[in-house]
């Protein structure tokens, strides 16, 4: 019998992206937009992610699109309300 | 092959009695097996023993039902009936008694040896432990295994004052054995 | 007796044999949580512990689901590990007992044999192990102190081999086996080394160094190939425990039959079959009834999983009728377990001839020399057709 998976338990190896769940950002139908002046860099947003999307990216925070799925919880928790969820956006 | 069952209350040590004859007999180079039978567990409660021994490999995991020899812990136990249950003809019995015994408890005891081991336990090592007494006892009327092995059994057992304490205890129920052949 | 000459005799009960045997083996790892009758396991190997002798991290834990929780995080980390439990401890890490099996982890746990409540006992049966059939450990029953100190040790050989990598039980009685003093040869700790595989070896860890990943999220035909794999490892397990126990044999001058022990098998007509302490009493019976002429034979299942069906149905095959003592119940079928897979073997390769089943040994009864004496004219009755009732209840009857 050929097998696709290679261990004998089910270990994979780390680089096997085939078995991990990859760009779930074709789920999304609204895209988290950040207003980057505005943005206080408070951290809310990148600890509330459930998928820990959120970015860094210096003077402000931002959704990795390919892993972001639109759930809104960022524009929920942003205290200053820096965020907003738009339709559209890839 | 002889089996040898103990009975005694919770606390008096039957229980460790029987592994220092195991280990007694394995020094003489024989095979011997023992495992203990429990009510709910606690001081007071009834305990019975069992010990296997043979000079080949013993098999039999099991109570035991025709003993060979009885050896009672606590005086209380020579008026029970039950305690002598399928005791064998020619049966040997061990008793830790306060008064000198004269009469058989029981028409298949041929053999015993009685011994104060309250008295004894007391004086040497301070509590009513009497295991190690009445295994010298067991070997003077027995004469299954020499009081040496049982001595030498102890070490595995206890270590400094508790081991000499212990050691005078069996020498003791070896030498002031009251032995009576019917 | 071709052995090495290093071992030494004692005097040891079943659990301070497990323990000593767990010593020998150097596990990295041990962490187990008490309950009678297993409880002296774990002292022992505190004891140990606290006078250096094992050089583990000792792991103390609040209850079985963590005890074998700890031992999937550090066996899949390279580390080898050891536990022991019983009964409602077992049912307590059930959860964690499947999941190191299927993540093909090679850990060795000793397993007191007790019974399952309700009603409430501490006492012997073999319902909670037997129960756990299909969680995927492989299952070795011992019917001596010596047995399971050796079990122990080829035990850890049988799981860490890379064809096999499957968590392995070596159980026995409680109070019966554990509870139970006996002359023990201890062996020297450097031939059990010598014995053993080489630690560390394995090829799926967690390593900082060579991520992997453990237990990923898989659909139906990924998930499954797995599953084949792990029947496939528990059928390489078969040849393997009976290759160990002639190398054990080598090594140490003892062997106990690999997958199953027969004792006076060779001409039997009639051929009783059971598991564990009660079968070691059986050989005494055998000898008794064999003095009277009847032609019986012993058949000490080992391994239970994988069952061993092929040594089995060879043993098996050609004599008139078979009991089957059973410390056990099998609610649904009306039988015991051991019964009831034996039916299965039985069918599968064809035999067609007389069974019968003996429940008995529940919660500590005695299974002593006269019920097994019945048991035995039961079977010689069955043999000539004396009787059609399938299920003895030996303690009620």
């Amino acid at each position: 019998m050929k097998f696709k998976t290679k261990y004998p338990g089910p270990w994979v190896d780390i680089d096997k992206t085939e078995l991990l769940t990859s760009d779930v950002g074709d789920w999304r139908y609204r895209s988290p937009e950040v207003e980057k002046s505005k943005c206080s860099h408070c951290g809310q947003c990148y600890l509330y992610c459930p998928t820990g999307c959120i970015e860094d990216k210096g003077p402000y925070f931002e959704a990795n699109l390919a892993f972001c799925k639109g759930c809104g919880i960022c524009a929920k928790v942003c205290p200053i309300e820096a965020i907003k969820m738009t339709t559209g956006g890839k | 092959m002889k089996e040898i069952r103990l009975h005694g209350r919770g606390g008096q040590g039957v229980v460790m009695a029987s592994e220092i004859l195991a280990v007694a007999f394995v020094t003489e180079g024989k095979y011997a097996t023992a495992f203990p039978s429990f009510g709910t567990e606690r001081r007071g409660a009834p305990v019975r023993a069992f010990l296997r021994i043979d000079d080949k490999p013993i098999r039999e995991i099991t109570q035991i039902y025709n003993p060979d020899c009885l050896l009672l812990a606590d005086p209380f136990f020579q008026n029970v009936a039950d305690v002598y249950d399928g005791l064998k003809p020619g049966g040997i019995l061990v008793m830790n008694s306060q008064v000198s015994v004269e009469n058989k408890p029981h028409e298949n005891v041929t053999c015993l040896g009685f011994v104060d081991a309250t008295r004894i336990a007391l004086e040497e090592i301070n509590r009513p432990s009497t295991n190690t007494c009445l295994a010298g006892t067991f070997a003077a009327t027995t004469r299954y295994l020499n009081l040496a092995s049982i001595e030498l059994a102890l070490e595995n057992f206890f270590n400094g004052k508790a081991l000499e304490g212990n050691i005078r205890c069996a020498r003791r129920g070896f030498a002031e054995a009251g032995i009576i052949k019917f | 007796m071709g052995a090495t000459a290093g071992g030494e005799i004692k005097v040891l009960s079943g659990n301070q044999a497990a323990a000593k045997a767990a010593v020998l083996c150097q596990p990295d790892v041990v962490a187990a949580y008490p309950i009678t009758p297993q409880s002296e396991v774990v002292e022992e190997l505190s004891k140990f512990y606290a006078e250096g002798a094992l050089q583990a991290e000792f792991v103390e834990v609040e209850g079985e689901h963590s005890a074998m929780s700890v031992l999937i995080g550090a066996s899949s980390s390279g580390g080898r590990t050891f536990s022991a439990t019983s009964s409602h401890g077992l049912l307590s890490m059930f959860e964690a007992y499947f999941y190191a099996s299927t993540l093909r982890l090679p850990i060795v746990m000793a397993h007191v044999c007790r019974e399952l409540a309700a009603p409430n006992t501490v006492l012997c049966s073999q319902q909670d192990i037997l129960t756990m059939r299909d969680a995927g450990w492989i299952q070795i029953h011992c019917a001596s102190c010596q047995e399971i100190l050796d079990s122990i040790i080829m035990g850890y050989r049988l799981a860490e081999d890379p064809d096999i990598l499957l968590p392995v039980n070596i159980c026995y009685d409680g109070h019966y086996l554990s509870h139970f003093s006996a002359r023990v040869e201890v062996p020297d700790q450097t031939d059990v080394v010598t014995f053993l595989p080489e630690k560390d070896l394995r090829e799926c860890r967690l390593d900082p160094d060579k991520p992997m990943m453990q237990a990923p999220y898989l659909g139906g035909k990924l998930f499954t190939e797995y599953r084949y794999k792990h029947c496939m490892a528990m059928q390489n397990a078969l040849p393997e425990i009976d290759y160990i126990d002639g190398e054990f044999q080598k090594s140490f001058g003892r062997s106990y039959g690999g997958l199953i022990e027969e004792y006076r098998n060779e001409d039997a007509e009639i051929v009783l079959v059971a598991l564990g302490s009660a079968a070691s009493t059986a050989k005494a019976v055998i000898d008794l009834k064999r003095d009277e002429g009847v032609k019986v034979g012993l058949v000490r299942i080992r391994c239970f999983r994988p069952f061993p069906c092929d040594r089995l149905e060879k043993a098996l095959r050609g004599v008139k009728a078979i009991g089957v003592i059973d410390r056990d119940v099998c609610f649904g079928w009306n039988m015991g377990i051991v019964f009831m897979e034996l039916r299965s073997l039985l069918n599968r390769s064809q035999i067609n001839l007389p069974m019968v089943n003996f429940i008995a040994g529940l919660s500590g009864a005695d299974i002593n020399i006269e019920n097994i004496g019945r048991a035995i004219n039961d079977i010689q009755q069955v043999s000539r057709g004396g009787s059609d009732r399938e299920v003895t209840w030996l303690d009620l009857e």
